[in-house]
């Protein structure tokens, strides 16, 4: 019995560590090899597209800039549909969870419209049907307004799940302290349900960036439309379109980049 | 301890769960500095009971007063705003401590303690921060004042629970079960704390397994068996010589191997299981 305690004691430490040391050799290893896939993918992509003689290198000097530009314009549209969005995913949410029937009702028709339809025809919609009965908006405007419209109706179906998983006991605490209905809802749930979905939130984020691209068919100034404007202007539809989707690409890595980080943060969570 | 006025007056609280009559007709008076503790096997309508008491269940018959607000059962959910308004006025005069503590997890120990305060009562933020310190002083969690719940113990958690229903400087305090979702290390912590509670003169209805623990702090003994009062009185009465005889068997089968006393009576040594802070075996059903 001792003496197996002591072997232990001495061979633990030894075999721990090099069982430790050959753990990082093969994490090491696997991500050379995923680094090197990657590397041999796309720079073999970039390697054939240049071979074939279709990219016109002045272009891209020249338009890129250009091009690159309107991915502020892509952003600016994103964080505040995103926000308007989250506002009518809160005010959706509690419609769909009211017992009241005219509120529930318009809350679940809004939702049912919004997801029953492409999002393509909302913007149409919002810039050239509006217009048609006099509500004339800026494209920008049309194009924020329908993004939040449309991403509003998802997350809110988001939003009630948030607020159904805030456990029960919560908001019968706050009752059994005498707080009413809606400063239970505000300062108790909310900030409960919040919590819970702001995964969900920047996920939805991160889709919006690609998504955004369809308001440039009513010529909202931003990434695809300068993409596709400098593209005709000098015939280099291909190019153009790289330059475009390179760019997306790398907003989508970069923001996924911080939404796994919050993500993980908010799992290791404060309860 | 003299007992003041009546302070809880439910008459003929009935409640229907669907087709499930769970309360058949419970009076229950509880006066100004009583401990009343509420006893009773699983599923008898202890917690339903006392949840009616505050609405948190609507009563189906019968009707409440606390500190003079009275509110009659409203079993065809009208809902009516005076009847909403009635309600809150109850909650804020019947402070309630959960099994499972429900202290807000977004929220400091303190801001937990003020939140109904400042925002129900309307105090001022500095007299409730006084307060609310004052409390978790007497709960012995002054230095947890800045901490949020999820790094608080279970004990640590319901003591704080208290001084947020103490700062609400209510009436009455309600407790169901308060310690059965503690690990046993940690009972003794709350127990001591509702102790003190007792003999400073608060006004309690306390759901209990802790049979030692009513024996020594309760006034009055609540018995309850399937929807209804079947006996109540002194604690030396109902665990000790209790007159009827379901009690007499719902003791010994909680008590087990027919262990028919309570300390305080003859058995001291038959009855390991009663020492304070300790955890009756019924405790899991
Ligand atoms: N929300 C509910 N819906 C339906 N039935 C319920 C509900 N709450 C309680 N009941 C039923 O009412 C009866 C009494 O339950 P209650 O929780 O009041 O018992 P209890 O005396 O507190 O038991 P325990 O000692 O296990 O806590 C049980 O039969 C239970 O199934
Ligand atoms: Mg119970």
């Amino acid at each position: 019995m001792a003496a197996g305690a002591t072997a232990r004691e001495q061979s633990g430490p030894l075999i721990l560590e090099r069982i430790a040391e050959a753990r990082r050799r093969a994490r090491f290893l696997y991500r050379g090899q995923f680094a090197a896939t990657w590397l041999v993918l796309v720079g073999g992509l970039g390697l054939f597209l240049w071979a074939s003689g279709q990219i016109n290198p002045e272009f891209i000097a020249k338009w890129g800039p250009f091009i690159l530009d309107g991915a502020r314009t892509t952003i600016l549209v994103c964080v505040v549909s995103i926000t308007f969005a989250t506002m009518l995913a809160i005010l959706g949410a509690m419609g769909r969870l009211s017992r009241h029937p005219v509120i529930n009702g318009a809350a679940s028709l809004y939702v049912s419209l919004v997801r029953g339809t492409p999002l393509l025809v909302q913007i149409y919609f919002a810039y050239l049907a509006l217009a048609e009965v006099g509500i004339v908006l800026p494209v920008l405007v049309a194009g924020i307004g329908a993004l939040a419209f449309n991403y509003g109706a998802y997350m809110t179906e988001i939003f009630r799940a948030g607020i159904q998983a805030v456990p029960s006991g919560q908001r019968e605490a706050a009752e059994a302290l005498g707080m009413a209905q809606g400063l239970i809802t505000r300062r108790i749930v909310m900030p409960q349900a919040i919590r819970i979905v702001i995964p969900a939130i920047g996920n939805d984020f991160v889709a919006m960036i690609k998504d955004s691209s369809l308001v440039s068919v009513i010529a909202v100034q931003e990434l695809l439309w300068r993409a596709q404007s400098a593209g005709r202007r000098n015939i280099a539809i291909l190019e153009a379109l790289l330059i475009a989707a390179l760019i997306y690409w790398l907003l989508t890595i970069i923001f996924s980049f911080f939404q796994e980080r919050l993500e993980r943060r908010m799992a290791r969570g404060d309860r | 301890m003299a007992l003041g006025e009546v302070v809880v007056s439910a008459t003929g609280i009935e409640k229907y769960f669907g087709e499930n009559h769970v309360l058949r007709g419970v009076d229950l008076e509880v006066r100004e500095r009583e401990t009343v503790m509420l006893i009773g096997r699983s599923g008898s309508g202890k917690t339903t009971m006392l949840r009616c008491l505050n609405f948190l269940e609507e009563p189906t018959v019968g009707s409440v007063e606390i500190d003079g607000v009275r509110v009659e059962a409203d079993p065809l959910h009208q809902r009516s705003r005076a009847h909403q308004e009635q309600i809150r006025q109850i909650r804020l005069r019947a402070g309630m401590l959960f099994q499972d503590f429900n202290l807000f997890p977004h929220m400091t120990v303190l801001q937990n303690c003020i939140e109904a305060p400042t925002r129900v009562k309307g105090l001022p933020k500095g007299q409730a921060v006084e307060l609310a310190e004052s409390f978790l002083g007497k709960v012995g969690l002054l230095e947890k004042r800045d901490e949020y719940p999820a790094r608080l113990s279970g004990g640590q958690k319901q003591r704080v629970a208290i001084a947020r229903a103490l700062t609400m400087q209510p009436k009455v305090l309600m407790f169901d079960e308060p310690t059965s979702a503690l690990d046993p290390e940690l009972v003794g912590e709350v127990l001591q704390v509702m102790e003190t509670l007792a003999h400073e003169g608060s006004t309690m209805i306390v759901v209990t397994h802790e049979m030692s623990f009513a024996h020594e702090a309760a006034d009055r003994v609540v018995f309850m068996e399937g929807g209804v009062i079947v006996e109540e009185g002194p604690p030396e009465q109902v665990l000790v010589e209790p007159n009827q005889e379901a009690t007499r068997q719902f003791l010994r089968r909680f008590l087990g191997r027919g262990a028919a006393s309570v300390p305080g009576g003859t058995g001291e040594t038959a009855m390991p299981i009663l020492s304070t802070g300790g955890r009756g075996q019924g405790t899991a059903a």
